[in-house]
């Protein structure tokens, strides 16, 4: 058989590395993307999983976002928090999002945390680390609360408690110091709540507020800015510049309409 | 056997770099007045994303009455202030009076420019009164390059807070008669510039350090930062 058109063979198209490299080699420098320093961790409680990130976003040395959102929806009962490179974490999160939506839809099921889990797995490690994704995924199932992480190259682990980013080792020295099994919903996001300002005070890539989700059986909790310990204070005075400052170098008004008083619109209900 | 870099067909040894240079990060700000000196500088010392200490001066009162702001590495700007101090003493003991601040400005520069190949990692700033009384400020290149100005600021927020200052200090372009600068004034602008960059800067924060100078003397005051 002919085909107009040869069939597509599938998998990567490696075109575009021998001219990278080439450019590479001229000086050209690939675009860099915004990296999110970040403190994100999870802890499985008796009844559900709880889910905390901060919401600082920087560009190098700068903070580009002061209350970014760092936790994702992926499905009804299940979250995802994101550290790395903001566009992969999003898109990941979303895709994956989107294909769990029709997986549930095709088997009439709720999604399963594991299916997450391992479509997102698989994802990141087809692209080799390239997609610079740090995960903490959380969710509640026909299997009960279940918690992972995934890291860029696709590895997981399933733990009662986690953390990822930046400031996960801060955060981490929280868990380490306070985790207990079996704790309560109050507990456990209290402790959340400790890791994530671990996180936020001692490690300059973590800043600004707690975000906080709890996940159980049939109920989801997003709270945004659950905590807020980094207001910003009263400026010292007002930078308006007063009428006048500035030259008026000319003034010119056109009138494009004419404006006729008539009766009042009626506005009664 | 030889230590060789890669495994790629070209051998080329294996270099050991020396690299004694790390930046601690933070700002420092100065304000010369017609008959005051405001210099300040934030608290945090800090290396890649990690706070070594909330609480490390980079202000360096010195015994003639003139103030050293030094941004960079800390341990080069600690054995800097340390050696300018050690000269002012000795200046002390030979002419018995304290040098100027102008002859503190010169001296620095060959402190620093005499160590051109081997340089300390040090933006200096100096402020204080000059021999009529008014605020004068100096600031530095890491290898000397000395240049005078009215407010200067440098370090990781200097891209945030200068243009601020020559913005509320400068008003140039602007038709309404400036207000008299006073050190009341001076001192509203220099917190307000430092608790902006503290909102966007991650290498500034923890305390603000606000040395007043005058001929009457020179004050202190610390002011908090957020944290974060």
């Amino acid at each position: 058989m002919t085909l107009a058109e040869p069939l597509p063979t599938g998998g990567f198209s490696f075109d575009n590395v021998a001219r990278n490299a080439m450019l590479a080699a001229r000086g050209a420098k690939p675009p860099k993307a915004t990296s999110t320093g970040t403190t994100i961790v999870g802890v499985i409680f008796k009844d559900g999983v709880v889910l905390g990130a901060d919401t600082r976003a920087t560009a190098g040395p700068i903070v580009a976002d002061k209350n970014c959102e760092k936790i994702h929806y992926l499905a009804p009962n299940m979250y995802c928090c994101g550290a790395g490179t903001a566009a992969d974490t999003e898109f990941t999160t979303a895709l994956i999002s989107s294909k769990l939506e029709l997986h549930s839809l095709q088997t009439g099921r709720q999604s399963r945390v594991v299916t997450a889990m391992t479509m997102l797995k698989q994802m990141l490690f087809r692209y080799q680390g390239h997609i610079g994704a740090a995960l903490v995924l959380g969710g509640y199932d026909v299997n009960g609360p279940q918690l992972y992480t995934i890291a860029p190259h696709g590895s997981t682990d399933k733990l009662p408690f986690v953390t990822m980013g930046s400031g996960s080792l801060a955060a981490m020295a929280v868990f380490e110091a306070k985790w207990r099994a079996n704790m309560t919903r109050d507990e456990a996001v209290a402790i959340v709540n400790d890791a994530i300002e671990a996180g936020i005070f001692n490690d300059l890539g973590s800043g600004s507020n707690v975000d906080v989700c709890v996940i159980t059986k049939d109920n989801v909790e997003y709270l945004r800015n659950y905590n807020r310990p980094n207001e910003r204070g009263v400026k010292e005075q007002s930078y308006r510049f007063p009428r006048g400052t500035t030259t008026v170098m000319s003034r010119k008004v056109i009138n494009f309409v004419d404006v006729i008083e008539g009766d009042a619109m009626d506005v009664t209900a | 056997m030889e230590a060789f870099a890669s495994t790629a067909p070209v051998r080329v040894p294996l270099e050991h770099r020396f690299s004694p240079y790390t930046d601690n990060g933070g700002t420092t700000l100065a304000v010369a007045g017609s008959d005051f000196c405001v210099i300040a500088a934030d608290t945090r010392q800090s290396e890649g994303y990690n706070i070594n200490t909330r609480y490390s001066p980079k202000l360096y009162p010195l015994s003639n009455g003139s103030v050293l702001a030094i941004g960079g590495m800390q341990a080069d700007a600690s054995t800097l202030a340390k050696r300018v101090e050690q000269r002012l003493e000795w200046y002390q003991f030979k002419h018995d009076k304290p040098m100027n601040t102008q002859a503190v400005a010169h001296m620095v520069s060959t402190m620093l420019y005499g160590k051109r190949f081997f340089p300390y990692f040090a933006w200096v700033t100096i402020g204080g009164m000059d021999e009529n009384g008014n605020g004068c400020v100096f600031s530095f290149d890491p290898v000397g390059t000395i240049e005078k100005h009215l407010w200067q600021c440098s370090g990781s927020s200097s891209k945030l807070i200068q243009p601020f200052l020559d913005s509320q200090m400068g008003h140039k372009h602007e038709l309404l008669p400036p207000g008299e600068l006073t050190a009341q004034r001076a001192t509203l602008l220099v917190k307000d510039g430092f608790t902006s960059a503290t909102e966007r800067d991650i290498y500034t924060g923890d305390f603000l350090e606000i040395y007043t100078i005058t001929r009457d003397g020179r004050t202190r005051e610390l002011i908090e930062l957020k944290r974060d």
